[in-house]
């Protein structure tokens, strides 16, 4: 089981947690000036790596707050949970 | 009772604490101290089980948790448990043990013709045999499981208690043998949190099946030492009886702690029967031992036939002597000190060692006290019927692929089988850790490398077979360990030194070679539990099984209970020489956890019953029970469905608060809707976003519909949200989504809009409803409060402030009935008081209290949707005929812009309409399909769905929802549709509100 460092309470249990899927998707500003294709890709659309994964948790059972994380997906791995707003941190250079 | 096979003296077994315990019905006698295994082995019981497949006799092979044979349905009743492993089970007074897979005895057994033929079962037999026709599958899987069958699960409840326990440490030490003593030693002395478990009953390991001296005193005398100083360290946690059987991510393991299984049924006292751990550690040290492995040879599964580490363990731990002619045979040193222990406890001892020239210190020890060895020699087959009486040896080829010509019997009635040993890797693998195939060892090792999970393997687990190298090994992992976690400086406190006698290497040897060829020569068990033969390897690489995954699956090596922990290496080796590669080329299986079997009860622990699925009951509920209501479970709700009177069915009930509610006034528990309190200066903005109308002008006092979509522009909750004052809104869900739409919010607002000074927070626990709906509602609301009334002021969508039946109380106007209606929300403490007020005074209107099935019923005749039955997550509000309710001026909300999306905007998508079936009586089943053209059968082309249909008693006919393909421009068409099952029936499509479509009534 995940061990999992929520940026405000600390680290913690995967079944506190619940997860968001990939992170960093902006809705568009005027959704009316998108084409359908861009719309399209917002709703639709998402990464599926083997591999570094910018994604976004929430502390479900515990302080109920979203934050993202840099977790790859084969050895699970996490390098970074970081709070909404915060810049993303880099891609480590090693895999796994 | 006389323990014919105990020895006079020796054993760490208890003699002044006799026990009496029961086998196949039997009585004998045993020590405390025993396990079932060697207690049955003290009276002489060789037979303790069939096997799986072939139903034949089998024995005890091992002393451990390896054991694929001896599995034992412990107990009756609802404490009976199967597969129990004679091995690992203590000896309590009275315990009471049958064997498994045999009927009518295990003597007789009328399975064993499966046996008698055997040719016609190879690996795979079922599956082809019985393929055809699919039919009869279920029919022949039922003879199949009868006559296979692995024990009887318990039929009644589980009496006992399970207890769990999260712990965190520093360091978790997995073993008690000597390298994870010291390493709980060293950890420990560092000041580190330690949690040290091991699976036996007693601390040794190895140690304890007969060992050299340590630090100049018995070793054993050593461990108890050991241990009492790690007991009085405050920072350690002892745990015996524990076993670790998962490995799982960022070092959090599982364990079995067996409280009071050793006591017996009912004899634990306040304490739970087992504990299940969940343990996070920051370092771990696996200090798991090894394996032996039996050498594969016809007929080696016959009674007697035993690895001869157990020997030793039965003789030295237990006092036993499991036969008094025995015949080791071995491809390696170790099993010599299983002879000479055995030649030391009086058993006449030959050995046959598969090596051309051994010569090492143990051999030569061996030789002087006397023992017959025979050198290039293997046994190739066993006689006897019931157990061995005998075994037939041949001397091997110059190659070592075959044998000779002469061939010689020795009789016996044990044989003490070594292939050498496997580190039991399998703690090491779980955590994602590689393996290495040790030339030396001939087995799988740990290999070095980027642990994802921290952890060091040490002792025997990790290739160390030495007493002296496996304490040097231990100390240092543990004192890495702790340093690793803060604690101590990492350098490895002294241990004693250890005179064990050196060891030459083995002699790979995966099969005995025998006479003739593989399919001709008797059955050879590579794999005992599942009963799978050598020869079943053979036609699995003929056939194409070849990689390992398959091998397994086909030939079911590796797949019962023992997880193949004595079988696994052999069955690969094997492959690989029939594939002409190496080993480690044909890999192996994926090891998982659980390391040994769990209980269900363990996993459970204390959430079981109504700790398991929790119910939600409204503050109402005592009254809903005390007055013959019957529950619906919506989500973990119980919502009242119907009142039945005396004598009513549910349809008559439902029908009679259908009436009741239109005719006079009917009260609803409407306690579960999902509640929002929703503060602060950007409320009406969010509400702008989330709900498809506007909000920003909304009224103080006033309430408002609203749909809530998601992005794809489909609708997702809908509920009636109230405006409080300029920032505060209370908002309702459906009673489903509450959850859900608390934290879409959260979502949009933690995510998208941190901009926006909004708080949500939860109260659907904070408020009891009850809706009063009904002709005569506002007479009874005027004898329940003082709040005005009046029809002209306080109007359909109006919230007003005061008392009702004393309380204070939120009193809104509205309706899901279509009725004139009151909601009464007041504080939950206060909900069975304010419920029996209405019910009093309500008592001379008539006042009938209704379910969710007539609310259902109402709201349908009115043609009001729920989301979720009439909407399926693919329907806009346009499709439910709701474009009313869509904002075209406020700009942007959740889903707008997918209204634009070719998709959604196109025509002739499915739409909500109301659906009258030309007979009257018959209610169309929900579910239903609406069809272009009946057909004799299926397929047809589907045009909708019927989403909703009931008896309607104020209409007096039936009525139903449906979404229908271009359903709007369908009105007064006559549609087919399909019945499950066979036949169809016909109904006309119209407008969704059957009753009242003016809404006088509801404006009343």
């Amino acid at each position: 089981m995940l061990l999992i460092n929520c940026p405000w309470c600390g680290e913690r249990d995967q079944t506190e947690f619940s997860c968001g899927g990939e992170a960093h998707i902006t809705r568009p500003l005027d959704p009316d000036a998108v084409s359908d294709k861009a719309w399209g890709d917002y709703i639709f659309f998402r990464g599926n790596p083997k591999g570094w994964h910018y994604e976004r948790w929430m502390h479900a059972h515990g302080c109920r707050r979203w934050f993202n994380a840099l977790r790859h997906t084969v050895s699970d791995r996490f390098v970074a949970t970081y709070k909404p707003g915060e810049p993303k941190p880099p891609l480590p250079e090693e895999d796994g | 009772m006389t323990q014919s096979h105990r020895r006079p003296a020796g054993g760490r077994i208890n003699r002044s604490a006799p026990i009496v315990f029961t086998f196949n019905g039997k009585s004998y006698g045993g020590f405390e101290g025993d396990t079932l295994a060697s207690a049955l082995f003290a009276n002489g019981v060789k037979v303790v089980g069939r096997s799986f497949k072939y139903h034949r006799p089998r024995g005890i092979l091992s002393a451990g948790a390896e054991e694929p044979n001896a599995l034992v349905q412990l107990e009756f009743g609802p404490h009976t448990e199967p597969n129990m492993r004679a091995t690992t089970t203590e000896l309590y007074d009275g315990l009471n043990a049958n064997s498994q897979n045999c009927w009518p005895s295990v003597d007789f057994d009328l399975g064993a013709w499966t046996g008698m033929l055997g040719r016609l079962f190879p690996a795979g037999f079922y599956y082809k045999t019985f393929m055809w026709p699919p039919k009869l599958w279920m029919f022949y899987e039922r003879i199949i499981r009868n006559a296979a069958g692995m024990g009887k699960i318990p039929e009644v409840h589980d009496p006992d208690r399970y207890e769990q326990q999260h712990a965190h440490c520093d360091v978790l030490v997995v073993g008690g043998g000597p390298a994870g003593i010291a390493a709980a030693l060293a950890a420990g002395r560092s000041g580190a949190r330690v949690i040290f478990a091991d699976e036996q009953a007693e601390w040794g390991g190895a140690l304890l099946s007969g060992a050299p001296d340590i630090d100049g005193q018995p070793a054993l005398d050593w461990v108890a030492g050991a241990m009492a100083e790690l007991t009085a360290m405050a920072e350690v946690t002892v745990i015996g009886r524990t076993t670790v059987t998962g490995y799982f991510d960022y070092n959090y393991l599982t364990a079995l702690q067996r409280v009071t299984d050793h006591l017996g049924p009912n004899q634990g006292g306040h304490r739970p029967r087992q504990r299940f751990w969940k343990i996070r550690a920051r370092q771990v040290v696996l200090a798991t031992g090894s394996i032996e492995r039996p050498l594969v040879f016809v007929n080696n599964d016959r009674p007697g036939v035993m690895l001869a580490g157990a020997v030793r363990a039965y003789i030295n731990r237990y006092g036993v002597l499991p036969g008094r002619d025995i015949v080791v045979f071995t491809n390696n040193d170790s099993a010599y000190r299983t002879a000479m222990d055995a030649f030391g406890a009086g058993a006449r001892v030959y050995v046959c060692d598969a090596r051309k020239n051994p010569s090492g210190p143990l051999v030569v020890a061996a030789k002087e006290l006397g023992i017959t060895i025979y050198p290039n020699t293997v046994v190739t087959g066993t006689k006897g019927k019931k157990a061995v009486t005998g075994v037939i040896v041949r001397e091997l080829t110059d190659d070592g692929r075959g044998v000779g010509p002469k061939a010689w019997s020795i009789d016996c009635d044990c044989v003490a089988v070594s292939g050498g040993w496997n580190p039991t890797v399998h703690l090491h693998s779980q955590s994602r850790g590689k393996m290495r195939f040790d030339d030396t060892l001939a087995a799988f090792v740990p290999a070095s490398g980027v642990a994802i999970n921290p952890n060091r393997s040490v002792g025997a687990c990790n290739g160390t077979m030495y007493a002296t190298d496996c304490l040097d090994e231990g100390a240092r992992a543990g004192a890495e360990a702790a340093a690793v976690a803060g604690f101590g400086d990492g350098k490895a406190p002294s241990m004693p030194q250890s005179a064990g006698l050196a060891e030459e290497p083995l002699l790979p040897l995966w099969t005995v070679p025998s006479a003739t060829t593989v399919s001709r020569a008797g059955k050879a068990f590579h794999e005992l539990q599942n009963d799978s033969t050598v020869a079943d390897i053979h036609l699995a690489a003929r056939e194409g099984y070849e990689s390992v995954e398959h091998l397994k699956r086909y030939t079911t090596t590796g797949m019962g209970t023992d997880q193949g922990k004595t079988s696994n290496v052999n069955a690969l080796a094997v492959m690989a020489d029939l594939r002409g590669v190496s080993i480690p080329q044909v890999g192996t299986t994926t090891f998982r956890p659980p390391y040994t079997p769990l209980t269900f009860g363990a996993i459970g622990g204390r959430n079981v019953k109504e700790f398991f699925a929790q119910e939600r009951g409204t503050p109402m509920h005592p009254w809903h029970v005390d007055n013959g209501v019957v529950f619906e479970d919506v989500g973990d709700w119980k919502r009242p469905f119907y009142y039945p009177r005396p004598g009513e069915d549910m349809h008559a009930a439902v029908m009679r608060e259908c009436v009741a509610v239109r005719t006079s006034v009917g009260l609803l528990d409407a306690s579960t809707l999902g509640k929002i309190d929703i503060q602060g200066p950007d409320a009406a903005e969010f509400l702008d976003r989330i709900y498809t109308n506007a909000w920003n002008k909304l009224g103080h006092g006033k309430a408002r519909y609203g749909l809530m979509l998601n992005e794809q522009g489909f609708i997702f909750d809908d509920g009636v949200t109230t405006r409080l004052s300029d920032n505060h809104f209370h908002m309702t869900t459906t009673t489903g989504g509450a959850a859900r739409v608390i934290n879409w919010l959260e979502e949009w607002l933690q995510t998208e809009w941190p901009d926006l000074k909004v708080y949500c927070t939860s109260v659907t626990d904070q408020w009891a409803v009850a809706s009063v709906s009904g002709p005569r509602s506002r007479e009874l609301m005027a004898e329940l409060t003082d709040i005005d009334l009046d029809p002209q002021t306080f109007t359909h969508m109006t919230m007003r402030e005061g008392k009702v039946a004393g309380v204070d109380a939120r009193l809104y106007r509205i309706s899901f009935t279509g009725e004139l209606g009151f909601e009464i929300n007041v504080p939950a403490s206060y909900g069975l008081h304010l419920w029996e007020t209405i019910m009093r005074l309500g008592a001379k209107y008539d006042i009938c209290p209704y379910g969710t099935e007539a609310m259902h019923v109402l709201r349908a005749e009115k043609g009001y949707v729920i989301v979720g039955q009439d909407t399926d997550g693919t329907v806009t509000p346009m499709d439910a005929g709701m474009d009313w309710i869509v904002s075209k001026k406020k700009g942007d909300f959740i889903g707008c812009r997918s209204f634009a999306r070719s998709d959604t905007a196109r025509g002739g998508r499915k739409q909500l309409v109301g659906l009258l079936c030309d007979d009257p009586s018959f209610v169309i089943p929900e579910g239903a399909h609406l069809v272009d053209a009946i057909k004799p059968k299926p397929p047809m082309k589907t045009i909708g769905h019927v989403t909703s249909s009931y008896m309607s008693p104020n209409l007096k006919r039936s009525i139903a929802l449906g979404l229908v393909e271009d359903g709007f421009a369908r009105m007064g068409e006559s549609l087919s549709i399909a019945l499950h099952g066979g036949g169809s029936c016909r109904a006309i499509v119209t407008d969704p509100v059957f009753l009242d479509k003016k809404g006088e009534r509801l404006h009343g």
